[in-house]
């Protein structure tokens, strides 16, 4: 109890300095965990983020680049497939499901994708399809109508009845207006995927779009497949990737973006450092605060010396305040914790559509904290041993 | 209660040598009596009540606390000693500036063997006058209001023994024999023997029991002091 007096009553006198450094250390542990839950969230989402397809499958190029194109609607397409490379596809015993999308088209910066309703029956994570919000439905194939995903509807504005007229491209330029009126028939229920984010219309709606070059009118961006066993993916990818010199299959999804996370490895270094820099600033924020209130408290030692506390009292005393300091530090972490998290979060779901989970454990959401309490200790101990070996008689002169 | 033999105590100067700053062959203080000692400033009697405190250890000789020999413990021991059965008053009260006058009290009792008790240390506050003024801090006192807190806070754990070291020298002539008169009462009234030094005779004239420092000390007759 006296202890704990001694500490309280000493940090709210130097309420100052107590508080700048309860917000470095809160800044330097909620960067911390921030930096590493991004890290390790986003990668074990977007590694797990396939809507439900093993392959993809589309023009000559990057495997990466047609990834980002087809299951993340990022990017722009490598280029088209000819409606015999999709019925190719389709026929082999090695596929279960090949979907077909065409992109090329925006409304207000959202892709427009063009795909068959096949595509809405599959489960795009293990026992979840996709659904209509009530009050919709899905298009009619051939039709000018569009099924919208949960986040563009809501960031458009758009409901079941509105119409629109998409914009050609896949960035938003205002003069490429297209002619066609295409009406809302139904908003998806959000998924947490990519698909959110995306304005869905019949495969020949994007084909035979105005504008669009005629002799591409049977072409299709990419093929979304499932396979009927995974095996039977590294079939396909000898055929085409190797065999092959027309098409490119990107499999397995996750493995590719899993590749994307390698390459970018060094930014999450980068960051690391960062929030490392800023945890030594905290450290070196505690020391000089616990060496400042030190200076100004050695008389309160000495007499609390001269009333009978022990050397490892006042030792105490100045090391449980860089614990307090490191303690509340820690706690307030959390809350810079979760606004920078959550802030990153929207962003990566306002530009990918791929939702990062909040109420998700792991270690480092201790290690940080407590860390950070082991560093204000470390901060703590010179100015802790100088307390210590304060001379009572001396601090107390004058003398009679 | 208190027994000093053959105490000696030396600094070191910044030239290297030793200066012998308190010689005391003898004192004795009886149990729950008070004594003054006699001396002007530089004397060496803060360094006396230091070692008899145990604030500073000596460098040969002995001093006995209610049958405890002092100068042969540890540091850590005299702590202990000093908690359980000394109160200290200062001539500048030395209180805790960032605590109230209540918790300033309550240290003073906090780091002996009772631990703190709140219930004492405000009846001990009520007991100086300063029972409506608990939660204020010292630097809202009157100095004369500060001294009783630092009477009160020496008295609070109960010590066999209170040293008060020029305990009136911040004071004016009226505040000084209030307060004199203050610590000789709550003294007797807890049993607790006092040893006072000061320079003033005003305040020496209060007590049956005093001694001329310069006498009792050695080191001063030789000019060690």
């Amino acid at each position: 109890m006296t202890l704990w007096l001694i500490i309280r009553r000493s940090l709210r006198q130097h309420a100052l300095s107590t508080l700048v450094s309860v917000g470095s250390i809160a800044l330097a542990a909620g960067l911390m965990m921030c930096v590493w839950m991004v890290k390790t969230q986003a990668h074990a989402v977007f590694t797990a983020t396939n809507t439900g397809f093993d392959a993809v499958l589309g023009a000559r190029g990057s495997k990466l680049q047609l990834v980002l194109n087809a299951i993340f609607h990022l990017e722009a397409s490598p280029g088209n497939l000819s409606a015999a490379d999709y019925e190719a596809i389709k026929r082999h015993p090695a596929v279960r499901t090949a979907i077909p999308i065409a992109v090329g088209d925006n409304l207000r910066g959202y892709r427009i994708v063009g795909t068959v309703p096949e595509f809405f029956a599959v489960e795009y994570v293990p026992g979840k399809s996709f659904a209509v919000q009530p009050g919709g439905r899905l298009f009619t194939d051939g039709e000018r109508e569009a099924v919208v995903g949960s986040f563009a509807a809501r960031r458009l504005g758009l409901k079941p009845g509105d119409t629109f007229q998409p914009y050609h491209g896949l960035n938003f330029d205002p003069k490429a207006l297209h002619e066609e009126v295409y009406t809302v028939t139904g908003i998806l229920a959000p998924t947490n995927t990519p698909a959110d984010r995306v304005l869905w219309i019949p495969l020949s709606g994007v084909q035979t779009m105005s504008g669009h070059d005629p002799r591409a009118a049977t072409d299709v961006s990419a093929v979304l497949i499932q396979l009927r066993a995974p095996a039977a993916g590294f079939m396909l990818d000898m055929m085409y990737n190797r065999q092959g010199n027309r098409l490119t299959l990107a499999f397995p999804v996750g493995t590719i973006i899993a590749e994307l996370f390698n390459k970018i490895a060094w930014f999450d270094r980068v960051l690391a450092l960062v929030a490392g820099l800023v945890a030594l600033v905290a450290t070196g924020s505690v020391l000089a605060s616990s060496y400042g209130s030190l200076s100004a408290r050695r008389r309160d030692l000495a007499i609390l010396r001269a009333l009978g506390a022990r050397r490892r009292t006042v030792f105490s005393a100045v090391l449980g305040e860089a614990a307090v300091i490191g303690g509340l530090g820690a706690v307030a972490g959390y809350a810079v914790y979760f606004v920078l998290y959550a802030g990153v979060a929207e962003v990566i779901r306002a530009q990918t559509g791929v939702v990062l989970p909040v109420a998700v454990w792991h270690p480092v959401l201790a290690l940080a904290p407590l860390g950070m309490v082991g560093l204000c200790l470390l901060g703590g101990l010179i100015p802790a041993v100088q307390a210590y070996r304060l001379p009572v008689a001396d601090t107390l002169a004058p003398t009679s | 209660m208190l027994e000093i033999t053959g105490l000696k105590k030396s600094f070191r100067r910044p030239d290297g040598g030793a200066v012998e700053v308190v010689h005391v062959e003898q004192f004795n203080l009886a149990a729950g009596a008070p004594a003054a000692l006699r001396g002007e400033s530089g004397s060496g009697k803060t360094t006396l009540l230091n070692l008899v405190a145990g604030i500073v250890p000596a460098d040969s000789g002995t001093v006995r606390i209610d049958g405890v020999e002092m100068t042969a413990l540890p540091e850590a021991g005299r702590d202990r000693l000093r908690a359980e059965k000394i109160g200290y008053i200062f001539q500048t009260f030395n209180l805790l500036q960032g605590h109230t006058v209540l918790e300033n009290v309550l240290l003073g009792m906090g780091f002996g063997p009772r631990g703190a008790d709140r219930a004492r240390a405000q009846q001990l506050l009520e007991r100086v006058g300063l029972g409506h003024r608990l939660d204020h801090f010292p630097r809202q006192l009157s100095t004369g209001q500060q001294q009783r807190v630092a009477v009160a806070r020496a008295l609070a754990h109960r010590p066999a023994l209170v040293l008060a070291d020029e305990p009136t020298g911040n004071l004016d002539r009226r505040h000084a024999a209030e307060a004199l008169a203050l610590i000789r009462e709550v003294c007797r009234e807890h049993g607790a023997a006092l040893l006072l030094v000061s320079h003033d005779e005003a305040v020496l004239a209060e007590f049956g029991q005093v001694e001329d420092f310069a006498a009792l000390n050695r080191a001063a007759r030789e000019g060690g002091a």
